[in-house]
């Protein structure tokens, strides 16, 4: 299948003001997003992956190198609204994003916009807010929701316009540890039952082990890029970039480094739990 | 001596209303002076309508509120005297900068305090240095910063007023792993040298547990937990069905403590883990010795 989104030799740099040298941003980056896919990125602040990402739907273009979107190169000027259409896009601000005064016309909005005869926009708006469990919340004012509400709306907002892909820049960094949860199993909704291709810029190390695919970004280059049991077996190279890897993938690291036998690519809670039970288990036999 | 202390403190939202809402319920609490507190609790828990009496922004609805042994609200006209000795920290405070240079924003605070400009300088510098800037942010835009960065600026802008309480709300919120680090390591480094109090508030209890000395966990509007560190840790159970963010390791731990393994369950940062199974492990290899 061709890839939903392709980056090829993307470089980036922002403009220099008068007297100052350019920043390259984006250094030679190639990355496939295949239809379907469950896509984690991950960098620190000021590695490069949001600009990466707003390449995804023609909000920046590249200043080197190629990046399709359906096979539409992201320069054609008059094809920005079939790119848009294809790829989505969430930032990390929900107060940012939100229009309306009322949830369900802020979800209508981009397809007023669009000229949505006005039944298809009421079908879709309330799909859309189903979706993302908002439903019951469609006569409510945005301001009257926490923070993982509103995420919610802006996502229902974005996939109103159905599009193929949905790219979300970290969205649940400025949430309280419950709106996270409701936000990314939204999110896993999306990509599992609608087959919404997610692209899912985060540092939070949790959130990129439930993904199919793992992409980091450090200093603009493409530093990793597998499942995430590969990419998290790379403990200290993910720490010399300043980042984490779970908490667990690091205990069994930490225990490996001290003598103990345990695999080398846990990633979740439960397989922590059971590789540990067994080294317990083991101690009483041993010895 | 206690440099905060209320009593009986209560707020209620909008009263006399059909949204009355009773936010901060019989507040009964000593502060110490040059304590190190983590403040936890899930979004509703009263935690920030707590912290925000603690420098006079809310008037109890009932109860006292005490400052180094003074009743805040005794003469309310006085409320600002109070504000120069706790300084409050807003969560996401980078979007507060509004001066056309980092030195100016800085200064902001001690110069209405009318201190002298030998002063204010003195203390621009000392505060920006403590938050890892350099010389030549100073006479920058802060709009020019990174998110980092401004964040920085605003926490040096309250520490700048030498307050005797520093009180920052969900510093770290947004900020990737080496970000966050830093802002918690230069806000101990601080608390150490100027042996002030600080009252950090937190979602994170991995963060608490790494940084703190005491926590005080709030719940329902309520004080629900207020001890050293490691006592209020030991009721990891309870403090999960809270609803707080419980670190991997801690959700590890209680798994295998149910499971009859000989190891604590209060365990929360990826080193007390390592030991704790350590330790676990040399002993079960004694037994069986």
């Amino acid at each position: 299948m061709n890839p939903i989104i392709s980056a090829k030799n993307v470089t980036f740099a922002y403009p220099a003001y008068e007297g100052e040298t350019t920043q390259t941003v984006l250094d030679d980056v190639s990355v496939d997003i295949h239809p379907g896919e469950f896509v984690a990125v991950l960098g620190h602040n000021g590695s490069g992956k949001s600009t990466l990402a707003k390449h995804f739907n023609a909000i920046l273009l590249p200043s080197g190198g190629t990046v399709w979107v359906a096979g539409i190169d992201t320069r054609v000027e008059d094809r920005i609204y079939d790119i848009r259409q294809t790829v989505g896009m969430v930032f990390q601000n929900p107060d940012n994003q939100l229009v309306a005064t009322i949830v369900e016309e802020d979800v209508a909005f981009a397809l007023e916009n669009l000229g949505v005869p006005p039944a298809e926009i009421r079908t879709r708006v309330d799909d859309a807010l189903r979706s993302v469990g908002m439903y019951e919340y469609r006569e409510h004012s945005p301001h009257q929701l926490s923070g993982g509400q509103k995420q919610r709306v802006a996502i229902a907002g974005v996939i109103a316009m159905r599009p193929r892909c949905i790219v979300l820049d970290e969205p649940t960094a400025m949430l309280d540890p419950m709106g996270r949860v409701e936000v990314l199993s939204t999110i896993r909704d999306l990509n599992r039952e609608h087959g919404i291709t997610v692209v899912l810029i985060t540092h939070y190390m949790d959130e990129a082990a439930r993904c199919d695919r793992v992409v980091v970004v450090d200093s603009g280059k493409l530093l990793l890029d597998g499942t995430p049991r590969e990419v998290f077996s790379h403990v200290t190279v993910l720490k010399e970039v300043g980042l984490d890897v779970p908490q667990v993938t690091e205990l069994a690291y930490e225990l490996r480094k001290a003598g103990c036998r345990i695999p080398d690519d846990i990633i979740f809670e439960e397989e922590c739990v059971d590789a540990v039970a067994a080294l317990l288990e083991g101690s009483h036999v041993d010895h | 001596m206690s440099i905060i202390k209320t009593e009986h403190l209560t707020y209620v939202y909008s009263p006399d209303t059909p949204y009355r809402k009773t936010a901060v319920s019989d507040v009964n609490l000593e502060i110490g002076e040059g304590d190190m507190v983590g403040v936890i609790g899930h979004t509703g828990s009263g935690k920030s309508t707590l912290i925000q009496h603690f420098n006079g922004l809310l008037r109890p609805t009932e109860g006292k509120i005490y400052v180094g042994g003074e009743d805040m609200w005794q003469n309310p006209k006085e409320i600002r005297r109070f504000r120069f000795q706790v300084g409050l920290v807003f969560q996401y405070p980078e979007y507060q900068l509004f001066e056309d240079t980092v030195y100016k924003d800085i200064s902001f605070g001690p110069r209405n305090m009318g201190l002298s400009e030998e002063e204010i300088d003195r203390r621009v510098r000392h505060a920006a240095a403590f938050v890892g800037l350099k010389e030549k942010h100073l006479q920058k835009s802060p709009f020019e910063l990174s998110g980092g960065q401004k964040r920085r600026v605003a926490i040096a802008g309250v520490i700048a007023m030498s307050p005797r309480v520093l009180i920052l709300d969900e510093p770290t919120a947004g900020l990737d792993p080496k970000g966050r680090e830093m802002i918690l390591g230069q806000i101990r480094e601080y608390h150490e040298q100027e042996k002030n109090t600080v009252l950090l508030v937190s979602h994170s209890m991995e963060d608490v547990a790494k940084y703190a000395k005491t926590a005080l966990v709030m719940n329902q509007g309520r004080v629900f937990m207020y001890a050293p560190v490691e006592e209020v840790f030991s009721h990891a159970a309870e403090l999960t069905e809270l609803g707080l963010s419980v670190p991997q390791v801690s959700r590890v731990f209680l798994t295998l403590a149910g499971r009859g393994y000989p190891v604590s369950s209060n365990v929360f940062t990826v080193e007390q883990a390592k030991r704790e199974l350590l330790r676990a492990l040399a002993e079960g290899g004694k037994q069986n010795a």
